[in-house]
């Protein structure tokens, strides 16, 4: 429980809380992209640069700009009139606070002593060799799911002729 | 309390935000993007438990993260684009107003 620990993951979770709770889409987005970058972070200071690295590029990088491109496209920014949570709001924050107090009772109720070990420096040059190696298979069903997701997202977007429904 | 039991306190209060998200807003674009949260906080999970695990030499938790993250890219992909086609149906991403199937 270091203070880098404590300052990345207020970092963290003020960015995602107000993500999920301000009113302007575009503000959301914004601050989404700030909680991603400090997860970033707290997985290089757990050691594991690439999957860092990996999240500044896919998270903040790409996934961070769709959802800006997906709420202009949509025109769902300007003053809004209707309200920003469901009708569903009662209901749904406490089944939110419900599943947290009950992590957090198994959390701190479970795992008690451990112990710390040393920090283990992974390379990118390990990561490449068990990629290749060990999981070779799962990366070719990844290849090939990215590109189903390419194609439907392509197909799903694309606009729909006349007389097909 | 030990560094272990830190990330997972955090990993479980960003994965309640995400769910109360994607549970409570109205926008299908911001729902999305609360479950996005939710694999997130798995992420932060395998991470935390592959550095405090007993075997961190066998990168297992660092795979299941890089491929975890793969699938959740090409998710949302695929979700924006159905918000689209939606979208461009209903002409709204009001979920309260998405309330019929056909048309």
């Amino acid at each position: 429980m270091t203070v880098s620990f404590l300052i990345l993951a207020a970092l963290t979770i003020a960015g995602t809380a107000a993500a999920m709770s301000l009113r302007n889409l575009i503000h959301c987005v914004l601050t989404l992209t700030l909680g991603f970058v400090g997860l970033a972070m707290l997985y290089l200071q757990l050691g594991a640069q690439f999957v860092g690295f990996t999240q500044i590029l896919v998270y903040v990088g790409a996934v961070a700009i769709l959802a800006v491109f997906a709420i202009m496209m949509t025109q769902s920014v300007g003053p809004h009139v209707q309200p920003a949570l469901s009708s569903f709001w009662v209901p749904g924050s406490v089944v939110a606070s419900a599943v947290f107090a009950v992590l957090a009772w198994a959390i701190c109720s479970g795992a008690t002593s451990v112990r710390t070990p040393p920090q283990h420096d992974v390379s990118v040059n390990q990561i490449g060799d068990a990629l290749m190696h060990k999981f070779a298979l799962p990366l070719e069903i990844m290849g090939l799911l990215l590109t189903a997701a390419l194609i439907g997202a392509v197909i799903l977007a694309m606009p729909e002729k006349k007389g097909e429904q | 309390m030990n560094p272990l039991t830190g990330y997972l306190l955090l990993s479980a209060l960003l994965f309640s935000i995400g769910l109360a998200g994607a549970l409570t807003r109205r926008n299908a674009i911001l729902v999305l993007i609360g479950i996005e949260l939710m694999l997130n906080a798995a992420n932060l999970n395998f991470i935390a438990f592959w550095r405090y695990g007993p075997n961190p030499a066998a990168l297992t938790g660092v795979m299941f993260t890089i491929f975890s993250i793969s699938v959740a890219a090409a998710e949302a992909a695929v979700g924006l684009g159905i918000i689209l086609a939606v979208y461009r149906h209903a002409k709204t991403t009001d979920l309260d107003q998405m309330n019929s199937m056909k048309g």
